[in-house]
Formats: structure tokens, C-alpha cells, sequence
């Protein structure tokens, strides 16, 4: 098994841990780190590439370590956005969970 | 209308800086917006939509003289180490009806999104117009990338910009809403981005047009392309994928609605449209798109009948959203099923082009009438509506319109397209996606019959109005309605025109008839309350036994869709539907 090898079942590890907990975690929070597991597991993927590339003879692939950069960016905000949301969220209704999946009567006016 | 030829060596084209144009001018708008603060956003939105508006209008003309795609290289990179902008047809048709519907929407939203003359700013409004302007450019971005990453980090705007207008209101109901939908859409996206990786790893290029020429299909590309597209089918919440949508439209002012429904869900159907026709046409297999259609078809049926059981205006219209949807998806297998065929191919993508133009436009200006129906009465209950139409007939003729333009009236876009696919259909033997597009066709009578009964009723007393409805706002949802009721006028110019006859055509007549009479069919079986009786009536009694069988089956149906909105239950799904749709690339009869 060489590094590649290893890089590379190690971010698809990391997807299937971050798939598993994303689906059967109930808690925001934990969706949240679970969606930012994969991320992970997609960008060392990415980083696998880069370096398959450099076994061709080039010095190591520059185009998939910026596809990462901007893709560690696209994920920071999101994660951002979803956290500030579930702020929101507690603080308006004092629970921060997505059980109740049945969309509300609004309050009457 | 797409397959416009590819100069090679790809330069930047005659007109090319339009497109970063297209790009630039609503980003550097939202800008301003963000700087001058919210009493000018609206300002910026009022000059910036009909500036890019003409600048659509500016991008097709260029198309149609030079005859071929208008392309961009950024910086004068060629790719694969750069990256292009293009424009062909399929790009301009949507940056055009883009921008109609997001003026007639900035126009609709004009006098319920503004700051209060002497008050302090709120931020309702100012968000409300910032984020209108960053769907418009993530939009663009998305219609116009060369290539799947541009693409992604497109999609993830769009995203981003279409979330929180899910919780302007900011009630924890509407907040929980926006984060179900941005969980979602995360989990779609990041099967999408591993999707890309695959690819880049296999071709080292993400551009379009040189991933076109290179793809087989080896194992590589085909679980990219499973991923790939049930990646982008959550995002357009076809069902079984469909758990954020009517939640994110119970409580989002009736703007936003229009923009997701007609807009956003429609981008991530257009990049899937982009990948199976511009990038993988040799990998998709006729028994993957059949798959594709079946989903539709199981979201006409489900979409269709909770629709017809809903209690509020809104999430009838919201679920006849979830129904919409899959009708988008039934060109799939229409122009996938007989390769080789190249004419049916491409009347079944115009058929598609057309059926995502007209419900755009058709669907915002139905969400718009339910939202005013909605802002004048103070609810939107379907069994209290009686006399909205002598109070209100210029909301109810705008609903009524957009109503007969997604039934396929004729001269409707829905009609042409209706027509085009039809043909497709027989031309490739396929016979059962044509009682699918009438079947589809009767289901939205029933729950136009349904609303339009319900207001047309007369009420004993006055009607209670809670507030006056501005008449810009009516006219902006009439306007989107009619103009979708007479797109296939438009359209006729690429469309041979012996393909419209006279709405009344005794033929023509006979089919809208029996559609109609189909749809007030279902909707007397399905509805909740009894259609014609004022009050509900204590029913067991005096109701047959066809009548409650059928409520039944409408019960099941509901119940159905509860569970499968569950978030473990659409998640697992959605993983199956990968594995389904990589095992049908892998074992359907090759392309």
C-alpha cells in the first residue's frame, strides 16, 4: 500500500463517518460537524489527486490544491451560516432541534 | 437549441465581455446594496434588474447574430489551466426569464419590503433586497460557468442567497425551516463536489466542453455521475428528496416563495440538465433516465393529491411546487430514450427549456395572488376564501391564469411544451410518459378547480379585509401570469408554428374540457371539506362509499409523504438513490 493508497481510504473513511453521523444524528450541531467530516474526507481526496499528479513527472498538481482552498472556503461559510441559523434558532424558541417537521399554522391574525 | 458547435482553439469570442458583465453587474449591486444600507437597496435593485435585463436582452441578440456560443476566457487562460465563461441558447433562455420574474418580483415586493418613512432601518427589507440581488448573481454565475467548479461554488451561492429568505421573518418555526434546507442542501452538494473529484481525477479537467470530448464510461465517471445528480436532485427537492421545501415555504413571505419556487430549485435542475446533455451524453443509459422519470411521476402523483389535501393556501401551492418539479424531470426519458434519434432529442430539451420557462413565470405569479390573498385577509384558509373574488378579482385572475398556464392551456408555454414532448414520446415508442403528461396535466385542474371554487363562492355579510392590497403588486403577479399564459407565441420563432392551433379548435376545446372536468373530478374526491357544501357537514353520514375510499387513499398519501419527509428517511433514500442510479448506468444498455 503506498501513501496515496493510504490518503485516499482514509478520506473515504472520513466521507462514510461523516455520512453516518450526518444521518443519524438528531442534533444540528452534530449534523454540522458531521457535513464538515466530509468536507474533509472530499478535500484530502482532492489531495490525493494533486499528488497523482506529481507522480506523472510535474511537480506536484497545482490545480486541485486551489479547488481545495476554495472549497475550505465555500464549507467555512456554510458552516458559518448554519451556526448562526441555529443561534438564531435557540434563542427564538429556546430549543435548538429539527424534529417537528410538520409545517406550522401561523399564528392567526 | 443547446448544441451550438464549440470554435476550437476555444478564444474569447465577439462579445464575450458581456458575459462577465452578467457576472459583474449584479455582485458589485449587492455591494452597494450591502454599503448604502436599506432604504437605497431597493433603489439599487429598481436600477440594477433592468440594466441586466438589457443586458440579457443585449447577450441573446450577440447569440443569434454570431451563431455560435459566446465564450470568456478569464485572463486569456484557456482551459484546462483556465476557465471559461459560455453562453449558448439553453444559458440565454434562463438569464432572460431570470430576470423577468425577479422584476416582476422586485416590483411585486416594491411597497411590502420598504423602511418605514421616519422610523429606524429594519431588516426585513434590507435583506430582503440584498439577497434578491445575490440570487440574481449566483443565478448568472450558475447559467453561465464553463466549468463543474465555477459550477459548485455557483450552486453554493445560490444556496447561501436562498436560505435566508426561507427565515426573514424570523420565527423559530421559519428558522427551523431554513436550517433543515441548508442541511440538505449541504448534504447534496458535498456528493456533488465528490463527484467532481472523481472526474478531475480520472480527465485532470473540470471544463465542460474538454470533459465532453474525454468522458467514457469507466467506473470512475459513472459514480461521479450517480452522485453528481442525486447531489443536485436534493437540491431541486424532487421527490423523495423534497423533505425542506413545503416546510421553507409555510413560512417565507410570498417574494421569497416566488423566487425559490420559480427560481432557485430551478438552478440545480438547469446544471443537471447541463451535465446529462453537455457533459456525459455517452454515459447516461436509457434505464438511468427512465429512472429519472419515475421520480417525476411518483412527485406529480404524491405533490398532486397533498396538494389537493392541504388546509392553506400556500402549501397547496407549495406542494403543486413538489409536483411541478417532477414534470421537469420527464424530459429526461424522452430525450434519452431513443439514442440516435437526434430530433427527439432535441424537442424533448426545448419541451423541457419551455416547461421550466412557463412554470417560472407561472409559479411566482401564483405564489404572488396567494400571498396577497393572504396579506388582505389575514389567513390563507382554503375553506374560509368565499368571496376573495368579488373582492379581490385582479389577484384571482392572476391566480386563475397562472392556473390554466400550468394545465397546458393553449397558448401557454406548458401547452407547447406539453406538445413537444408528446411527440417525443411517440416518436421513441415510449407510450406511458404520454398518459404521465395528461394524467400530470388533469391532477393540476384538480387543485386549480379546488382554489377557484373556493374564492368564487358567494359570502353572506361583508368581507373582512385586514388590509389593502397594492395594485403594483397585483398587476406584477397578473403580469408574470399572462405572460406565461402566452408564451408559446414567444417561442415560435425556433418552434415550427403548425405546432399551436386555435384555443378554440374543436379539438383543442374537447382536451382542455375533459382535462378541467377531470381535475374538478379529483378535486371533489380528494379535497378535504366537501367542494360544494358552505359549511362542513358532519360527512360519514351522507357521503357514498366511493367518496370515502377515496379519502382514504388521499389520507394514505399524506401520511406517506410525512414519513418520507423524515430526515433519516430522505437521507437513506437519498444514498439509495445513488446506488440505484450508479447500478443503472452500469447495467442499462448502453448509450
Amino acid at each position: 500500500m503506498n501513501a496515496s493508497m493510504l490518503y485516499g481510504m482514509c478520506g473515504s473513511a472520513l466521507v462514510g463517518i461523516g455520512l453516518y453521523g450526518l444521518i443519524v444524528n438528531p442534533q444540528p450541531l452534530r449534523k454540522i460537524l458531521s457535513f464538515n467530516l466530509i468536507g474533509s474526507g472530499v478535500f484530502l481526496l482532492f489531495g490525493v489527486i494533486a499528488r497523482r499528479g506529481a507522480a506523472l513527472g510535474m511537480g506536484g498538481d497545482p490545480v486541485p490544491q486551489a479547488l481545495v482552498i476554495t472549497g475550505i472556503v465555500v464549507a467555512f461559510s456554510a458552516t458559518a451560516l448554519a451556526v448562526a441559523l441555529l443561534l438564531r434558532l435557540q434563542e427564538a424558541s429556546g430549543s435548538a432541534t429539527l424534529s417537528s417537521p410538520e409545517p406550522a399554522d401561523p399564528p392567526d391574525a | 437549441m443547446s448544441a451550438l458547435p464549440i470554435l476550437i482553439p476555444e478564444t474569447t469570442t465577439a462579445g464575450g465581455f458581456l458575459l462577465v458583465l452578467a457576472l459583474v453587474l449584479p455582485l458589485a449591486s449587492v455591494f452597494a446594496a450591502l454599503t448604502l444600507g436599506g432604504r437605497n437597496a431597493r433603489r439599487v435593485v429598481m436600477l440594477a434588474i433592468p440594466a441586466g435585463l438589457a443586458l440579457a436582452v443585449a447577450i441573446g441578440v450577440e447569440l443569434v447574430q454570431s451563431g455560435h456560443t459566446l465564450v470568456y476566457l478569464l485572463g486569456g487562460w484557456a482551459p484546462p489551466l483556465g476557465i471559461a465563461l459560455r453562453a449558448d441558447g439553453l444559458s440565454v433562455v434562463m438569464l432572460l426569464t431570470t430576470t423577468v420574474v425577479l422584476l416582476a418580483v422586485a416590483l411585486f415586493a416594491y411597497s411590502d419590503f420598504q423602511v418605514p418613512e421616519n422610523g429606524h432601518e429594519v431588516r426585513a427589507p434590507f435583506m430582503f433586497w440584498t439577497l434578491l440581488l445575490a440570487v440574481w448573481g449566483a443565478l448568472n454565475a450558475v447559467f453561465l460557468a464553463g466549468d463543474l467548479f465555477t459550477l459548485y461554488v455557483a450552486l453554493e451561492l445560490l444556496t447561501f442567497a436562498g436560505v435566508p429568505l426561507v427565515s426573514l421573518e424570523g420565527r423559530s418555526e421559519t428558522l427551523q425551516a431554513a436550517l433543515r434546507y441548508l442541511l440538505f442542501a449541504l448534504l447534496g452538494s458535498v456528493l456533488y463536489m465528490l463527484g467532481a473529484v472523481l472526474l478531475y481525477g480520472t480527465y485532470g479537467t473540470l471544463d465542460i466542453a474538454l470533459l465532453a470530448e474525454r468522458v467514457r464510461p469507466v467506473p470512475a465517471v459513472i459514480a461521479a455521475a450517480a452522485l453528481m445528480t442525486v447531489g443536485l436532485l436534493a437540491k431541486t427537492a424532487l421527490f423523495p428528496l423534497h423533505l425542506w421545501l413545503p416546510p421553507a415555504h409555510a413560512g417565507a413571505p410570498a417574494a421569497a416563495s416566488a423566487v425559490l419556487s420559480a427560481l432557485v430549485v430551478k438552478g440545480s435542475w438547469f446544471l443537471v440538465v447541463r451535465l446529462w446533455f453537455d457533459v456525459m451524453p455517452g454515459v447516461v443509459t436509457p434505464s438511468a433516465a427512465q429512472l429519472l422519470g419515475a421520480l417525476g411521476t411518483a412527485a406529480i402523483v404524491v405533490g398532486s393529491v397533498v396538494a389537493l389535501r392541504q388546509e392553506r393556501l400556500k402549501l397547496l401551492v407549495a406542494y403543486s411546487t413538489v409536483a411541478q418539479i417532477g414534470y421537469l424531470f420527464l424530459m429526461f426519458p424522452l430525450a434519452f430514450g431513443s439514442i440516435g434519434d437526434v430530433p427527439a432529442h432535441g424537442a424533448a430539451l426545448t419541451g423541457g427549456l419551455l416547461q421550466v420557462v412557463s412554470h417560472a413565470t407561472a409559479k411566482a405569479g401564483m405564489f404572488m395572488a396567494a400571498g396577497l390573498i393572504y396579506a388582505a385577509l389575514g389567513h390563507d384558509r382554503i375553506a374560509d376564501l368565499a368571496g376573495v373574488a368579488r373582492a379581490m378579482p385582479v389577484t384571482v385572475l392572476a391566480f386563475a391564469l397562472a392556473g390554466l398556464a400550468l394545465m397546458g392551456v393553449v397558448p401557454s408555454g406548458a401547452y407547447l411544451a406539453k406538445k413537444l414532448m408528446l411527440d417525443a414520446a411517440d416518436g421513441s415508442g415510449q407510450w406511458w410518459w404520454v398518459v404521465v403528461l395528461q394524467g400530470g396535466a388533469v391532477f393540476t385542474a384538480g387543485y386549480v378547480v379546488l382554489v377557484l371554487v373556493s374564492v368564487l363562492r358567494s359570502r353572506s355579510g361583508s368581507m373582512p379585509l385586514v388590509k389593502p392590497v397594492s395594485r403594483l403588486s397585483e398587476l406584477a403577479a397578473l403580469g408574470l401570469s399572462t405572460s406565461s399564459l402566452l408564451l408559446a407565441f414567444a417561442a415560435l420563432g425556433p418552434v415550427p408554428g403548425d405546432l399551436v392551433s386555435s384555443p378554440l379548435a374543436p379539438k383543442e376545446l374537447g382536451t382542455t374540457l375533459a382535462v378541467v372536468l377531470g381535475g374538478a373530478l379529483l378535486a371533489l374526491g380528494l379535497s378535504r371539506r366537501s367542494l360544494f357544501g358552505a359549511a362542513p357537514v358532519d360527512s360519514a353520514a351522507n357521503e357514498g362509499a366511493l367518496r370515502r375510499s377515496v379519502v382514504a387513499v388521499g389520507a394514505a398519501f399524506e401520511l406517506a409523504d410525512r414519513l418520507i419527509r423524515r430526515w433519516q428517511f430522505a437521507s437513506i433514500g437519498l444514498l439509495m438513490l445513488v446506488a440505484l442510479l450508479g447500478g443503472l448506468l452500469v447495467f442499462g444498455s448502453p448509450g
